[in-house]
């Protein structure tokens, strides 16, 4: 069976979306939420330049890379905010999780 | 006709917030809040501007840049765009106003305060792009925007629980960007094309490409509004929030992206809509307005019965969407559409009004006894009578009672839901109505009580303008019963809605 490059990184890209999206609500600590949701974002990113890269003998569509470099944009600036809140709540209350009993 | 005037006031509801926002950074605290109210009452007046321009000369559109489709962005104003351009300035205006005199007022000021009105007025700009804005990529930026925003203001006070419902609301939101961001990348896959219009007429229906990015991009949405039972995180966000920013984010946030359900639902997939799914949002919708207003009632905490009431009456607007979509192999005439859609657009208009005006007026009550407990609002009709009477009124539209905008949306609802036959909503909706009434009618109450029952006898200061803020909300979620013609030929300009009636097929999809 023949498969595609841009297909390969498609699976990839739903798979690592999905358990992603399943690591965000099961884990326990900010940081192991927040790791997950930039790897929902990197699926995401992924699977936006596999799309671009589609036709094989012309040039790349420039479309799906600009919406990948905004896209990282966005979501350095979310896990910014998101890292400095989880150290503020840690600092404010001692805690590392929504659930956290300590 | 697009005139260079147009296409300068298409911008300005985005742009006049933004630069808004961005002088507030700067310049001293002590000028923020009137700097910061210039620039609300200047992007009411743009909103009003550009909807007596869609009254006059229809629908409007601008491409930003000089960049056509499908390349470019672009904003279009319709009626529906323009109705809730002109809801985020007629509440925001207030809140702003409410916002300035209780920060003054209360002490000790958490550090956060001087940053309310940069955020406010980000959060404003972003809103107002997402109603005007016909790009889906543009949205995802413009939702991420008003998240960050939101965030920011929900944990203005500092505060360990407002901290931490903060950051729940954060990852909600990010998921919701996320799978939301997901369906725009599987909806361009198939389509080459970001601009909802074009999508609309371009995208495959059948293929299951299409619709997993729907279901994404819906998922992504829901939590985002809330609906039941991806609610997990607003009762508490809206709750442990200040006053002013609880209102904002009941009356307005969960509104935008519901306002992007619609376009999506109705604009962009409606080839891929299936009966069985608009039945699934309704059930999920009456469910969330049963069960809103059944944990609002169980609340012994004024905010946090505020906010699941919140939950409760976003259901309501969840309600529409089976009605508006037609059974496979229906024939002939649907004239309960018309009703149907206004209904929505009513709820979500006097909600709008009613909820900024009931948690301001709680804000009040929190204010002046202290307390955030229940027995802060007894004999409260006898020493803050405007804010009571704000209470109710916000209250009497919440509930359905006429003459108030929640009593146009929940008729308009109950006579869609008889005369499409789909009498089994009918049941949801006035027992949500019951229970509603039974935490509304338990507050005022409580606040009859006589004034030897109060727990504090002197009460901290108030000062007017909260309570006429309040007070003028809650006249505006009653008035805005009386002119249901008016807004119903606005929303009528260039409509989504007012296509050709087409059932849903078996597959799903129009034929």
């Amino acid at each position: 069976m023949d498969i595609e490059p841009h297909q390969l990184y498609a699976v990839t890209a739903g798979m690592v979306f999905c358990m992603s999206l399943a690591g965000v609500f099961l884990c326990r600590h900010f940081f192991q939420k927040i790791i997950a949701i930039n790897m929902l974002g990197a699926s995401i990113f992924l699977l936006l330049v596999s799309i671009g890269a589609r036709d094989e003998d012309g040039f790349p569509d420039p479309v799906p890379h600009a919406m990948v470099i905004t896209g990282l944009v966005v979501a350095v600036s979310a896990s910014a905010f998101a890292l400095g809140l989880a150290r503020r709540i840690h600092r404010t209350t001692g805690r590392t999780g929504f659930s956290d009993t300590e | 006709m697009i005139s260079n005037s147009s296409k300068l006031l298409s911008m300005l509801p985005i742009v006049l917030p933004l630069i808004g926002a961005l002088l507030c950074f700067v310049i001293p605290p002590r000028w923020r809040s009137f700097i910061g109210l210039l620039f609300s009452w200047s992007t009411l007046a743009a909103c009003f501007g550009l909807v007596w321009l869609l009254a006059t000369r229809g629908l409007t559109e601008h491409h930003l840049g000089g960049w056509e489709a499908p390349l470019g962005i672009r904003l279009r104003i319709d009626g529906l765009a323009g109705v809730f351009l002109v809801l985020t300035g007629m509440v925001g205006v207030p809140v702003g106003h409410f916002a300035m005199s209780f920060f003054k007022q209360k002490q000790p000021a958490s550090r956060g305060v001087p940053f309310f009105w940069p955020l406010w007025l980000f959060l404003w700009a972003s809103l107002n792009g997402i109603f005007l804005s016909a790009d889906l990529f543009n949205l995802y930026v413009l939702l991420e925007i008003m998240g960050l925003a939101a965030v920011s203001l929900a944990i203005l006070s500092g505060k360990a629980a407002a901290l931490l419902a903060g950051l729940r609301y954060f990852f909600a939101a990010l998921v919701g960007s996320m799978l939301y961001l997901m369906g725009v990348v599987l909806a361009y896959g198939s389509a080459g094309t970001l601009d909802l219009g074009l999508l609309g007429a371009s995208l495959p229906a059948e293929s299951i490409t299409v619709r997993i990015a729907f279901a994404l991009m819906m998922a992504g949405l829901l939590i985002k509004t809330a609906l039941f039972p991806l609610h997990f995180w607003l009762p508490e966000a809206h709750s442990s929030a200040e006053a002013p920013v609880s209102a904002i984010l009941s009356a307005l946030v969960v509104k935008a992206s519901f306002y992007l359900i619609l376009r999506l639902w109705v604009e962009v997939f409606d080839g891929s809509v299936t009966f069985a799914a608009a039945q699934a949002l309704g059930a999920l919708g009456g469910v969330a307005a049963v069960w809103g207003s059944y944990q609002a009632l169980r609340q012994t905490q004024l905010k946090r019965m505020v906010a699941h009431s919140t939950v409760g009456q976003i259901g309501y607007l969840f309600l529409i969407f089976p009605l508006i979509t037609l059974s496979p192999g229906w024939e002939g005439e649907a004239p309960w559409l018309t009703s149907a859609w206004t209904a929505g657009i009513y709820q979500a208009l006097a909600h709008g009004f009613a909820k900024s005006a009931m948690f301001l007026a709680v804000g009040i009550f929190v204010l002046a006894v202290g307390s955030d407990d229940k027995s802060s609002v007894l004999n409260m009709v006898g020493r803050l009578p405007m804010t009571t009477f704000a209470f109710a009124l916000a209250g009497t539209s919440l509930i359905g009672l006429p003459p108030s905008g929640g009593f146009v949306a929940k008729w308009m609802l109950l006579k869609a839901t008889f005369s499409s036959g789909q009498w089994w909503w009918a049941p949801l909706i006035v027992w949500g109505s019951f229970l509603t009434a039974g935490y509304v009618f338990m507050i005022l109450r409580l606040s009859f009580a006589p004034s030897e029952a109060a727990p504090v006898k002197a009460l901290n200061p108030v000062p007017k303008t909260l309570e006429v803020t309040a007070l003028a909300l809650g006249i505006g979620a009653i008035l805005i019963g009386f002119r249901a013609e008016e807004v119903m030929s606005l929303l009528e300009i260039a409509s989504p809605f007012a296509e050709s009636v087409q059932p849903v097929t078996e597959e799903g999809g129009h034929d």
